[in-house]
């Protein structure tokens, strides 16, 4: 049996399921954190940082939280708040992201969390790496320009024999994602697009796939990333 | 890779029992075998191991000394760190490439010699020095190296090369027999003061686990590895965490530039180290300990051994250890293959699991879950001796050590510009002019306490005193001369090293690492802005939002000299002027087409 306990939110309190996990919880209360790297339903890894908050004053990320009775956490704040959009500036300036060519322009949650934060060009140096395109495998490409090594597809796409998919390699600025021939070779056109479906980004494409939603239908043509879960 | 490389890859994988978690071990074995770890190869370790290849590779990509082709038959390491190069790197650099015919990070045509560049090798007393096949060459010249080379390809053998000049102390035992130099200038109470293996624990063994905890508590000791948390209520925590099996693991990654304190310390104290290590054991209730040492120290690893093998035959370690039946704790060594961030704590876990050293989101904590998700207790070297000497001597005798909040001792390792680098076993409280003196450092511009993800400061704050509650340090303390360039000798080598080093997981310390140094490249270029050098102290407040402490700290080196060298960044601007902002001269731009195109007359 779950058990609920009171939690306080920006200074409102709620009941919240006790070991649930922070961000989740303040979806159900209508409170919306923004995140990056979490995806329903898989194991977190506090990745992108966009989730950060101050739980009894100190920053964690709400996606790696778990609910705990009597929890003050507050959500927003002006640095909070300029934190997420530097992330969301770092990141467009440390890939190669030119949205109007790409498939996932629309359904992408990096761009929509452009437009949240309203960040038409980053502040932070351009990069500009020099990254590949990988289109061997018969069902993906692999976008790297793209990636923002959020390591979703990592943590949630696995084979039918549950084998793991994706894998880093490197690390620092060099880490890029890497697809194992053996483990996704028969992979189903079904999990070809929850690869594709997991990514934030358009960094995993389904080959012979893109462009299918027309503009003015895209996710997130008519309400801001976020409106769903507060408006 | 050659078919005779499958019974290696095999045997060597048996010998693990197949254990992917063992996968560091494995890696490490068969590149000593082969050389290299080939994309054929981890494709085989794979196979072996039924796990995806990918995974394989993610590990040995990581890891900076893992190469994925031959690098030669003598692979050479040159540190190229702040210190080496205060003592002449780049020319031994420049030898080394003439005599070998190929660049840094190349092999020779002949395949004899390749070159290779890497971080801190925790030899800063005795820089420029290389790793060699393993072998440590310390105070390098342009001579030693053309030499070398010439050795090497004169067909003669590592041991030949390295000769029998060995160094003092333990260096010289016939199980080290390294050309490495303790330079222990200064012996305190703590870790190098008189010491019998053996005695502390024959106390311990008398006492209860929770007795045992309150005296390291009632001394108040805390880690030395940089973060100072209080050891007996890490071992506290660990001791009341559920579970039966738990785990003891030392940290000796000793990564952080300027450090190499636990590399003397293992050398000298090796029994104090486990015996420390045994203590904790006991008062935690755990059954098994790792001691986690970077790559660099391998040439330790048969002495080390011995050590231990010794310590079973006095019941130290194994069963019944003191003859208290039930106390069963035996150690067993791992090694690195070349990460600053495994010296990090859940890094070191993840590490010594097979993984690729990226640290842990927290909570749980190593004391909660940690080793294979078992309550894990990691302690740096030097604060597993400290709790020794407690045991021994007393938690009202270690009170009387040190400052009101920072307790007892502490080993600095002092490198740079002075007379005398090398290891000073201080009390706590001594204040930086106390060290520069004892060191023989007349002319200094600035010192750098703590390493790079410490604090540099100028002489107005030589007053200052080594302390957790001032200046914290886990012992790396350079010197810094009038002749160095601050920005480029220093602060440009420390920023590259840690974007070199980022695990890569959080987007601040991934990205930002790079873009610092592309600024900061700027200014040095003397083409930066007055913005510029205001903006990068404000991507702290982005990197405080990391997830540990690399990424937290990686500003450090930049913005501590923001803070206290300013104008050696204003004197770079562009137009040597602190207030240019850049703006477009349009006019002045097309000045040059205008007048070709006879445009802007009328
Ligand atoms: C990037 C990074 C590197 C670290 N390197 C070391 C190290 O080489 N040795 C060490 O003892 N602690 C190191 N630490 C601190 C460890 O995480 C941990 O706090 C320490 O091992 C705990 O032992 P102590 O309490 O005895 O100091 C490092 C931390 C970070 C963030
Ligand atoms: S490919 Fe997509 S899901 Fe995978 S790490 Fe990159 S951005 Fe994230
Ligand atoms: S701060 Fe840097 S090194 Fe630490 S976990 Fe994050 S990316 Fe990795
Ligand atoms: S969503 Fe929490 S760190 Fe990325």
């Amino acid at each position: 049996m779950a058990s609920f306990v009171r939690i306080t939110l920006d200074d409102r309190v709620y009941l919240a399921e006790e070991g649930a996990q922070l961000v989740a919880a303040a979806k159900e209360c209508g409170v919306y954190i923004p995140t990056l790297c979490n995806y329903p339903g898989i194991p977190p890894k506090g990745a992108c940082r966009i989730c950060t908050v101050l739980v009894n004053g100190i920053p964690h990320t709400a996606c790696t939280t778990k609910v705990v009775e009597d929890m003050n956490v507050v959500t927003t704040t002006p640095e909070l708040e300029a934190f997420r959009t530097s992330i969301v500036e770092i990141l467009l300036a440390e890939g190669n992201h030119f949205c109007p060519i790409c498939e996932r322009s629309g359904n992408c949650e990096l761009q929509a969390l452009a437009y949240r934060y309203r960040v038409p060009v980053s502040s932070f140096p351009y990069l500009f790496p020099t990254r590949d395109v990988e289109a061997w495998h018969p069902k993906l490409i692999k976008d790297h320009n793209r990636c923002i090594q959020c390591k979703r597809c990592i943590r949630g796409i696995h084979n039918a024999k549950g084998q793991a998919i994706f894998a880093f390699g490197k690390r620092g600025d060099k880490v890029v994602i890497n697809i194992d021939r053996e483990t996704s070779r028969d992979i189903s056109d079904e999990l070809a697009q929850q690869a594709m479906d997991i990514c934030p980004v358009g960094a995993i494409l389904r080959k012979g796939k893109g462009f299918d939603t027309p503009i003015g239908r895209r996710t997130y043509d008519h309400a801001p990333i976020g409106s769903e879960v507060a408006p | 890779m050659t078919a005779s490389a499958h019974p290696t890859i095999q045997s060597v994988i048996a010998r693990y029992a197949g254990d992917a978690t063992r996968l560091m071990d494995i890696l490490i074995d068969i590149q000593e075998a082969l050389g290299c770890l080939t994309h054929e190869t981890t494709a085989a370790i794979a196979k072996e191991l039924k796990v995806p290849q990918v995974t394989v590779e993610q590990t040995v990509s990581f890891y900076h000394f893992f190469a994925r082709e031959p690098r030669g038959a003598f692979v050479v390491y040159l540190n190229n760190s702040v210190v080496a190069q205060f003592h002449g790197g780049e020319e031994v650099a420049t030898a080394f490439e003439a005599a070998a015919g190929c660049r840094f990070g190349e092999v020779s045509a002949d395949g004899v010699v390749g070159l290779f560049h890497t971080a801190c090798i925790g030899m800063s007393d005795q820089e420029p020095a290389a790793l060699i096949n393993g072998q440590v060459f310390p105070s390098l010249t342009p001579d030693k190296a053309r030499a070398l080379v010439a050795g090497m390809r004169a067909g003669r053998t590592l041991e030949d090369l390295k000769g029998r000049d060995y160094g003092d102390g333990q260096n010289a035992h016939p199980l080290v027999r390294a050309l490495v130099h303790n330079h222990i200038r200064r012996r305190g109470l703590t870790v190098f003061a008189d010491y019998h293996p053996g005695e502390a624990l024959a106390k311990v063994t008398g006492l209860s686990s929770g007795e045992v905890i309150a005296e390291i508590k009632l001394a108040s000791v805390r880690g030395r590895g940089g973060a100072g948390f209080p050891t007996g209520m890490k071992w506290e925590f660990a001791r009341r965490a559920a579970g039966e099996t738990k785990y003891i693991f030392c940290n000796a990654d000793e990564g952080e530039p300027g450090t190499f304190k636990d590399r003397v310390i293992l050398t000298e104290r090796p029994q104090m180290v486990f015996e420390g290590m045994a203590m904790a054991a006991y008062a935690v209730g755990a059954q098994q300990g790792i001691l986690y040492v970077r790559n660099e120290y391998h040439y330790l690893r048969d002495y080390l051994e011995d050590v231990l093998a010794e310590m079973r035959a006095q019941h130290l370690l194994g069963e019944a250890i003191c003859g208290v039946a039930g106390f069963t704790f035996d150690i067993s060594i791992q090694y690195g293959a070349g990460a600053y961030v495994c010296g990090e704590e859940s890094a070191l876990i993840e590490s010594a699991e097979g993984k690729r050293g990226e640290p842990r989101d927290r909570p749980p904590f190593p004391v909660e879950k940690g080793y294979l998700q078992k309550p894990t207790v990691v302690n740096n070297v030097e604060t597993l001796c400290s709790a020794v000497q407690v045991m021994l001597k007393g938690p009202h005798w270690y009170n009387r050590l040190g400052t009101e909040q920072s307790k007892g001792t502490k080993v600095l390792c002092v490198s740079g510009d002075c007379e005398r680098p090398g290891i000073y076993e201080v009390e706590w409280g001594f204040s930086v002019n106390d060290i520069l003196a004892l060191a023989g450092a007349t002319a200094v511009q600035a010192v750098q306490v703590g390493g790079p993800s410490g604090a540099c400061i100028g002489p107005e704050e030589f007053e200052r005193v080594l302390a957790y509650e001032d200046l914290a340090t886990g012992g790396s303390f350079i010197v810094i001369g009038p002749q160095r360039d601050l920005l480029k000798d220093v602060v440009l080598n420390f920023t590259r090293f840690f974007r070199a080093e980022s695990c890569g997981s959080c987007v601040p310390c991934r990205a930002l690492t790079g873009m610092a140094q592309v600024v900061l490249e700027r200014i040095i270029d003397g083409k930066g802005t007055a913005e510029d050098v205001e903006r990068l102290p404000s991507w702290q407040a982005i990197m405080r939002y990391n997830r540990c402490g690399l990424g937290q700290t990686a500003l450090n080196p930049i913005t501590s000299t923001i803070n206290n060298f300013r104008s050696l960044y204003d004197g770079r601007l562009a137009r040597g002027n602190p207030r240019f902002v850049p703006s477009f001269d349009l006019a002045a731009a097309v000045q040059d087409y205008e007048a070709a195109v006879g445009a802007g007359k009328d």
